[in-house]
């Protein structure tokens, strides 16, 4: 197939960006968007052109590298994958398809296609854990039974991975669904509610230094997070947030 | 002693790390804060080494290419963790759990390391669940486990197929709690670029920042390298596209001996190659093999029919399927270790019976357990005789509760569906089992230099079990390296702050330099992926699945004569000091080229067939793997010297004292 290619390239940080236009030809159906890049790469590369920039890694929906906004979309158009398992039959002969960077004042720009998403680490710093030292000898971990249906809805909010796309998708920029989905992964678990007051505190206190925007349930970071993560973790984080104001 | 000294404790199997432990030389708190440790890469093992050495006070400064610790490529291990821990009382034991590894390893791996390995291993689940790593549960609470290939027991831990996901989010978090309180200082976005060493003891490194491409010199009382395998030495693999050998490779150039790099997993359940574009392979986890029942055709005519599409698999008769593995192993079936089920494939599709139009594929089907599971869970729901398409129905539910996501992956990828019709999968590179050659206390030849995780070649001999390389990064971080390296830093209490300010580090820079400038300045026609595929090419065809003694002289010559032009004829744009993901790819693929001519001598050199080792010229009649105990039972440990084909061989003999050494048999 034959495509028509929109792409934001911007040199780096400082430097201004624009929108750049590709024509791409001899794409296959069964091809992966990347792998459309790639090949526009090569292309690139050949004319003695800088290649575009993007991140990836495992390409294999798990890592989290990948973030491309496609044609308006975080992860293009089909629901529940991210790009890199994107493939080309999503696309028809003839298509034009504009790709840009995620697009939020907390994630800027490094490169083309490349944003830094070091907020949502320094998010996770600020309390998104249990602190256990490691030791040769804690308790055996079936001294703590949990029952089934918090174990899974604790693993639910923990498939989380840190892409960014909730932000992306949002118009106020919120990180409010990748925030409280680590909130959640412990406020469902026993081991986690010793500390559950001062994490969602600090990590709520982050979020809002680091820039990100406020939620106002409009619901487009769960249509558009590959990993189905639900609101409901953003009304379970409320309420913890509320309950650990009122204890002070 | 030789040059290679494993530095295995006297004493009984069993006793050894105890004993071990209380020997040991420790570092008193206040001291432990006057030492810094580096460690690159943050996977499971460098990730959980890191926080566990911060915890115990040491200052620690880690380093990922990534931009984040929490995306290295552990996080993509679909299946489970194992550990000994017999909550299924099915005779599950510490002793059992050894056992297995080093025969599922074919005796080429060191006893004294893998038992350890099973000793640690129930204090790792412990640990996991202590952080709140959400693993799988019954209905009463406790623990699930499921069975992976080569032992007879269910060990193995899972949280659905996102195991390695949610270990590895359980060490990023560790690492995190230790980020905040200023105990560990993560560089992301940098990669490792050279090793340092100041009179012969590792004392730091040589990192580039990759967003603004400036050059920094870091040091350290010592260096901690957990920065993976190196599968993408054959393009195309399971492992994500960053994975590369530097960080290793530099370290064997400064003086650590590499060890079995022939030893390679090639892992036989993933997605076939649907073409040229393809630019990595997925797996599909090896615990889809507990219920899928892998088959090709028993009629050459069948295969065809599929083939050309005039024929569908589940139209096929019961009788005209070869259940091969359950034919060839009936004592473990579909679940016979990676190295025998990739061979097992590779031959029925060599002879033509493969179901893709490549014709390299075969079917995982899970047709039997959808409907024995829905036949069960009618039963258990008081359904008196349902039809079948209600259990077929109540089934899929139960294989979509179990693999739900990995289903999803493969229809995603091959647009068929899993349900309906059986997948189809072929083996591919995943895992390799050589690495940096390390003793017992994980410490390389040089002196302050520790290898941990899938980086060392330690545990796994020539061929891991399924399930065992999260247990060994986690081992490896959590429960051995904390131990090991204070025994060495014990010496350095009193040497103060290593200054970056010297000739050795000057060296390293000019040496980082030079490199950089030479790969900028080929200005040659082809890109820096087109050097790569080519590499991997070689290795596939000469060094992959079945070697013989022509093709892997072959490969060697083809790999010193790539080598030779991509020096000279590479591409790479963009500038050196600026963010420049060709430059990174580069130097990532001048470093394969290297070790790939060093992984063909390897197999050239061992001349017989072992784990995924196999070498045509050693096979029994029926086509399986003929080890040479006699000539073979050693580590080989290649040490640098100055051209990948005059690296000199050491050897480290093997002696198993606790397990009797015999044919490994699956049947």
């Amino acid at each position: 197939m034959k495509l028509f290619l929109k792409i934001w390239r911007q040199k780096n940080a400082n430097t201004k960006g624009k929108m750049m236009e590709y024509t791409l030809e001899g794409i296959e159906s069964d091809m992966s968007f990347l792998e459309m890049l790639d090949v526009l790469n090569e292309d690139l590369i050949s004319k003695g052109e800088e290649p575009v920039e993007f991140d990836h890694d495992c390409r294999e929906g798990i890592c989290g590298t990948c973030s491309l906004m496609i044609n308006g979309r975080p992860h293009g158009p089909d629901s529940m994958i991210t790009v890199c398992q994107l493939h080309m039959r999503s696309f028809n002969d003839g298509d034009t398809i504009v790709i840009e960077p995620w697009r939020a004042k907390a994630f800027p720009v490094i490169k083309d296609l490349i944003v830094d998403r070091t907020a949502f680490d320094r998010i996770q710093q600020a309390g998104g854990y249990i602190s256990v030292n490691t030791s040769g000898r804690p308790v055996d971990a079936n001294a703590i039974p949990i029952e089934k249906d918090a174990a899974d809805a604790s693993f639910n909010a923990a498939t989380c991975i840190g892409c960014g796309a909730c932000v992306a998708a949002c118009k106020n920029a919120s990180a409010m669904l990748f925030t409280s989905a680590k909130v959640s992964q412990f406020a469902l678990l026993p081991q986690g509610q010793v500390e559950a007051a001062d994490r969602v505190l600090n990590m709520v206190k982050q979020m809002d230094l680091e820039g990100f925007g406020n939620c106002t349930n409009t619901g487009a970071c769960e249509v558009e997070c590959p990993k189905g993560i639900s609101l409901e973790n953003i009304a379970r984080m409320n309420r913890e947030y509320l309950a650990a104001s009122v204890k002070g | 002693m030789g040059v290679l000294d494993s530095k295995v404790p006297a004493g009984p199997l069993a006793d050894k790390w105890t004993k071990y432990k209380n020997e040991i030389d420790l570092v008193n708190p206040a001291n432990k804060r006057n030492i810094d440790v580096i460690v690159v890469g943050t996977g499971l093992a460098g990730g959980s080494a890191a926080a566990t050495l911060a915890e115990l006070g040491y200052n620690v400064k880690t380093f990922c290419y990534q931009d984040s610790p929490r995306r290295a490529h552990s996080i993509a291990a679909q299946g489970g963790v194992n550990a000994a821990k017999n909550y299924q009382g099915d005779g599950d034991s510490v002793y059992r759990l050894f056992y297995d590894t080093v025969k599922g390893g074919d005796y080429r791996s060191r006893e004294a390391n893998v038992h350890r390995l099973a000793e640690v291993s129930t204090s790792i689940i412990d640990q996991c669940v202590a952080q709140g790593v959400p693993f799988a549960r019954e209905y009463g609470g406790l623990l699930d486990n499921r069975s992976f290939g080569g032992v007879l027991v269910s060990r193995t831990f899972y949280a659905k197929g996102q195991t390695g996901q949610q270990l590895l989010l359980g060490a990023y978090a560790a690492m995190n709690r230790q980020i905040q309180r200023g105990k560990i200082k993560s560089y992301t976005r940098h990669e490792m670029l050279d090793l340092v060493l100041v009179d012969g003891k590792a004392r730091g490194i040589i990192a580039r920042n990759l967003v603004t491409g400036e050059i920094e010199r870091h040091s350290a009382h010592a260096v901690v390298l957990a920065t993976g395998g190196y599968g993408n030495l054959f393009f195309l693999s399971t492992y994500c596209m960053g994975a590369n050998v530097m960080a290793a490779w530099k370290a064997h150039k400064r003086g650590a001996f590499f060890a079995n790099p022939c030893f390679t997993q090639i892992h036989p359940t993933c997605i076939p190659v649907s073409g040229d574009h393809q630019s990595k392979l997925t797996l599909m986890s090896e615990s889809l093999r507990n219920d899928g029942r892998i088959w090709v055709p028993a009629k050459k005519e069948d295969a065809e029919a599929i083939r050309t599409g005039k024929l569908k698999p589940t139209e096929l008769a019961e009788e005209d399927r070869d259940y091969y593995l359950e034919r060839r192993y009936p004592a473990f079936g579909n679940l016979v270790p990676r190295d025998v089920a990739s061979r097992a494939a590779k031959e029925r599709c060599d002879a033509g019976y493969g179901v893709n139009k490549t014709g390299e594929a075969v079917y995982l089907d899970f047709d039997a357990a959808i409907m024995r599971y829905g036949r069960e869970k009618a039963l258990t729901s008081g359904m008196k005789n349902p039809d079948d398409k209600t259990v077929r129905k109540l089934g899929e539910e139960v294989v979509e509760a179990k693999y739900g996501n990995l289903f999803q992956m493969y229809e995603k990828i091959v647009d068929q569906n899993p349900y309906k019709t059986p997948m189809m999968i072929y083996p591919a590179v995943h895992y390799t089992m050589g690495g940096l050659w390390v003793d017992y206390n994980l410490m390389t030849t040089i002196p302050g230099c520790y290898a941990a995780g899938e980086a060392n070649f330690s545990d796994h001999g020539a061929n891991r079990l399924g399930a065992s390389a999260l247990m060994q990064g986690l081992a490896d971080g959590y429960f051995v390296l904390p131990y090991t390296i204070g025994d060495y830093l014990s010496d350095d209490i009193r040497t103060g702050p290593i200054s970056t300010e010297t000739s050795e580090f000057e060296e390293a820079e000019k040496n980082v330099r030079d490199r950089i400038e030479k790969l900028m300045s080929a200005k040659g026609e082809h890109s820096v992926d087109y050097y790569h595929k080519k590499l991997g090419k070689i290795m596939w065809n000469k060094c992959g699945m079945a070697r013989n003694e022509k093709e892997l002289q072959e490969a060697m010559n083809e790999i010193a004569e790539l080598r030779k032009d991509f020096w000279e004829n590479v591409k790479v744009t963009g500038d050196a000091d600026a963010k420049n993901q060709e430059l990174e790819k580069a130097g990532r693929v001048a470093d394969f080229l290297e070790l790939g001519e060093l992984f063909a001598m390897d197999a050239f050199d061992r001349n017989e067939s072992c784990g995924g080792h196999f070498r045509d010229e050693y096979q029994t009649p029926e086509g399986e793997a003929l080890r040479d105990d006699k000539n073979f039972t050693y580590v080989s440990a290649w040490e640098y010297k100055g051209d990948p084909r005059k690296a000199k061989l050491h050897k480290e003999e093997l002696t198993y004292e606790n397990i009797e050494v015999k044919t490994r048999s699956y049947k």
